[in-house]
């Protein structure tokens, strides 16, 4: 405090001298500026490096086009409906309602990996599965699971770099080889799974192929005992390899017509299995299998019996969050989580203001 | 000037100075939370979760204050504010009280149009104000941004008036709404 000034007679403080009060003005101005740093802080202005939602999905972006109306990635689907019948085996695991015996309605998603709403179907590419469980009093279960038994990826950021380094070259129309060699190199959990993807034969089609929920969660049940599980949606269908007439077929919807074909000859069902993992068993990392012999909680059965074409209020204007979930599960420290939830919801909001563009799935193509 | 010679308060009553303060906290706790989920990926779920039981709580509390401020005797203005000054006064506290209404309606109505349950804790969601429809859950995302600055730079506006009140003028503007008596603190 400057020592210029007489104390004040009554309330009326002294004035102060230009000096004093030029200093009192720089300092409310620093303060303010502080302030308006500090929010500026909090929102990453001075982070341009770091990975955000935003900055996340402009890489798909950059990587594919921006297809109007679609999302960023698992841009090509279509529409499912149906219901999941519980046995009450789950509830040993979990007190979230769904597990409880008796029939709950769902929506779904079937899906190809990557941002091309018309990209021809390939039996390598990856199929996406996205299920949302109606339950009692407006609780919802949401998860988005794919055909891979591990996800190539331990954080966001491999996630991010290997998109980036994926990006066709604009004269072969292919990725560069020595981006993907490098990447190999310095990710050795992302050569392990694409060595185990490929020893894996490839099934014919959704039907009967197992989608795994991969991440990790937390289960707790009526006693309050949490236990990590993952999940995964089994066929009953049988498995049957991929053909090799079926992959020169010219059909470049082939994977989403023949599932149309399937589900109008009958419904197709799924079961719901339970990985119960124990302690020791990594829960922050979606790359790493548990070992196979963990228990395996049957908790009952999903039935599929109508499908659609992406169109307004349906499965198309669904954001399949990965952490929207019911009482009785929560996420584990697997790191992709909220990093899927803040992405997929920035995904989610760029389409929903876009203009929407067909999709490569039409009414036409879905009707018997 | 001697405080014998009017009747009137000298300070906002003791729930306004109250209310105030508590929610001046929830306000820039929500500001904060805002911008930081928006922009992490670590972070983003567990912000979030907080985001919107805050800001219903913010909702309740804006309409409790507003409902207060009409049964409770306001302190006169100072006389160092020109009568330009009390109506740009008045006029910023009441966009203050209308941003602190619709902003949590905006919130609560966007994820209604995009049929996300809008859990507030547990079990506990809200059920949906809007119909389900993606075009307007994209223009309410937009005009929850839009409003969350424009609350921010009314805040900054509201902060700088009394920082320069009671730093520079030191009119004691400040003691209105001090959560002590504020007589103590003569001077700064
Ligand atoms: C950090 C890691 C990941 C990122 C950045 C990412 C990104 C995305 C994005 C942007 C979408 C579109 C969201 C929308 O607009 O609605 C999406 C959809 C999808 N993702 Fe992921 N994903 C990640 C991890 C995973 C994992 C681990 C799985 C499987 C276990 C998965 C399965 C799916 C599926 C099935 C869909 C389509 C859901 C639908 O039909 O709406 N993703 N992903
Ligand atoms: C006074 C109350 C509130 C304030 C000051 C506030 C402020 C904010 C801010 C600053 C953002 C980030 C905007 C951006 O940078 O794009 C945001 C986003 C958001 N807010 Fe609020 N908000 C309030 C109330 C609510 C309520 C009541 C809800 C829901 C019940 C809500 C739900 C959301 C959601 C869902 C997002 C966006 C998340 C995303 O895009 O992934 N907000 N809010």
């Amino acid at each position: 405090m400057p020592s210029d000034e007489t104390p004040p007679a009554g309330n009326q403080p002294a004035p102060l001298s230009v000096f004093s009060t030029l200093a009192r003005l720089a300092g409310v101005g620093v303060i303010i500026l502080l302030v308006i740093a500090g929010f500026l802080y909090l929102g990453g202005w001075f982070n341009p490096h770091e990975l955000t939602p935003a900055r996340f999905v402009n890489g798909f972006q950059k990587v594919f086009g921006i297809h109007s109306g679609f999302r960023r990635n698992h841009a090509k689907g279509i529409c499912v409906r149906g219901f999941f019948e519980s046995n009450g085996n789950g509830t040993r695991l979990s007190k979230a309602v769904v597990f409880g015996v008796g029939r709950v309605p769902v929506i779904g998603r079937f899906s190809l990996g990557g941002g091309n709403p018309y990209a021809s179907d390939d039996p390598e590419a990856i199929r996406g599965f996205g299920l949302l469980f109606r339950l009692r009093d407006g609780e919802q279960w949401r998860m988005a699971m794919i055909n891979r038994p591990v996800f190539p990826f331990h954080t966001p950021r491999d996630f991010y770099d290997n998109l980036i380094a994926s990006k066709p070259d604009p004269k072969t129309h292919k990725p560069d080889p020595k981006k993907m060699v490098a990447f190999m190199a310095s990710h050795p959990e992302f050569a392990q799974a694409v060595k185990i993807f490929q020893s894996r034969p490839v099934s014919s089609g959704f039907d009967n192929s197992t989608f795994n929920g991969l991440n990790a969660f937390r289960f707790t049940n009526a006693a309050g005992v949490t236990t990590p599980v993952r999940w995964s949606m089994v066929p009953v269908d049988a498995f049957k390899p991929e053909g090799t007439a079926q992959s020169a077929n010219l059909d470049k919807n082939y994977l989403f017509d023949d599932f149309i074909t399937r589900i109008h000859n009958a419904p197709v069902q799924w079961r719901l299995i339970l990985t119960v993992g124990q302690s020791g068993d990594r829960t922050d990392d979606a790359t790493i299998p548990w070992p196979a012999d963990r228990e395996q909680v049957d908790a009952g059965r999903l039935t599929l019996d109508a499908v659609e074409a992406e169109a307004p209020g349906n499965c198309r204007d669904v954001n399949f969050d990965p952490l929207v979930l019911p009482v009785g599960i929560a996420p584990s420290d697997d790191p992709l989580l909220s990093a899927r939830s803040a992405i997929y919801s920035k995904s989610f909001t760029r389409r929903a203001g876009e203009k929407k563009e067909p999709s490569a799935i039409t009414p036409a193509d879905v009707r018997k | 000037m001697s405080a014998t010679m009017t009747t009137e308060p000298r300070q906002f009553p003791v729930s306004m100075r109250v209310l105030h303060w508590l929610m001046a906290a929830m306000v820039l706790t929500m500001l904060g939370i805002g911008v930081a989920m928006v922009a992490s990926l670590s972070y983003y779920h567990r912000l979030i979760s907080i985001h919107r039981p805050l800001g219903i709580l913010i909702l309740i509390f804006v309409v409790i204050r507003f409902v207060n401020r009409r049964f409770s005797t306001m302190p006169p203005f100072p006389a160092t504010m020109s009568s330009q000054e009390r109506f740009i006064a008045h006029a910023s506290e009441m966009l203050l009280y209308a941003l602190l209404f619709v902003q949590p309606l905006v919130g609560w109505g966007m994820l209604s149009a995009a049929r996300y349950p809008i859990v507030l804790f547990g079990g506990l969601h809200l059920f949906p104000i809007l119909p389900h429809s993606v075009m307007l859950y994209a223009a309410l995302r937009k005009t929850h941004t839009a409003l969350a600055y424009l609350l921010f730079a009314v805040f900054i506006a509201h902060f700088s008036a009394v920082l320069f009140h009671t730093v520079v003028l030191r009119d004691r503007l400040l003691s209105r709404m001090a959560l002590g008596d504020g007589v103590g603190s003569k001077e700064y």
